[in-house]
């Protein structure tokens, strides 16, 4: 494999995300931000790793969790609405909380990750998943879609040594 | 009159900006492309987009809540 970056081929501007989250919310701000780097001309690179990588994997089931987040709150008849901590641990909470921001999403037009993944791949964005997590895991290639590489915290850093603009989510 | 026209509206960012990079690909050097959109964050992410990309910003105006952007493609 080759260790020149698309940077160094194409001399643009260039963008790495690590990506450590993978609940519904904390999904958007790396796809959002990694496709526009790209539709603005960057080299954009993910790093995928420990809650992060289950976003590369083909079936896609993202949820969120209002537990320990005072700040989500749903617009609802007219107000914003938040979940107490105890509420959330009623079974079948999450999914409920995950379905409605998944409609209130989908109504504000607002795309989803797998839309977002896949417009990431078409504009070149170069995906690593993280062998360790990998492992820790127990994920194979197989279980993912096409187009990601693995790589360790080598890979990542020698990246990141090359980039304009490094964020860790 | 613009060689193609984009419908935005309804997409909420970054989409409008996705789909006008992927328009754009399409056009000539020189072409230019219609983008309507309901974002209002759009009037400063297509600014931002085209200082960005080298691509010329020709209109940004706006009717009732339809924004309308004009961008040949230069970049």
């Amino acid at each position: 494999m080759s260790s020149v970056t698309a940077d160094q081929r194409s001399g643009a501007k260039s963008m790495s995300i690590i990506v450590t989250k993978g609940t519904l919310d904390w999904a958007y701000p790396p796809f959002i931000l990694g496709t526009t780097a790209a539709a603005m001309g960057l080299d954009v690179t993910m790093f995928f790793t420990f809650y992060g990588l289950p976003l590369l994997l083909k079936n896609l089931d993202l949820r969120l969790s209002p537990l320990g987040n005072p700040a989500m709150k749903m617009p609802m008849a007219g107000m914003h609405m938040g979940m107490p901590n105890l509420a959330s641990v009623i079974p079948g909470m999450e999914a409920a909380a995950s379905k409605m921001m998944r409609n209130l999403m989908n109504k504000k037009g607002v795309a989803s990750i797998g839309d977002l993944r896949t417009l990431a791949i078409e504009s070149e964005v170069r995906m690593i998943a993280c062998q360790m997590t990998m492992d820790l895991f127990e994920y194979t290639l197989a279980d993912m879609i096409e187009g990601p590489e693995l790589g360790g915290a080598a890979t990542y850093i020698e990246v990141a040594t090359r980039s304009d603009i490094n964020l860790f989510i | 009159m613009a060689d193609q026209t984009l419908d935005a509206k309804g997409l909420n960012c970054p989409l409008p900006i996705l789909r006008a990079k992927k328009a754009l690909q399409t056009l000539p050097p020189g072409g230019t492309l219609e983008v309507l959109a309901t974002d209002p964050g759009a009037v400063k992410d297509f600014q931002a987009f085209c200082r960005t990309t080298g691509n010329e910003l020709v209109e940004s105006t706006s009717e009732g809540k339809i924004l309308r952007f004009l961008i040949r493609r230069t970049g």
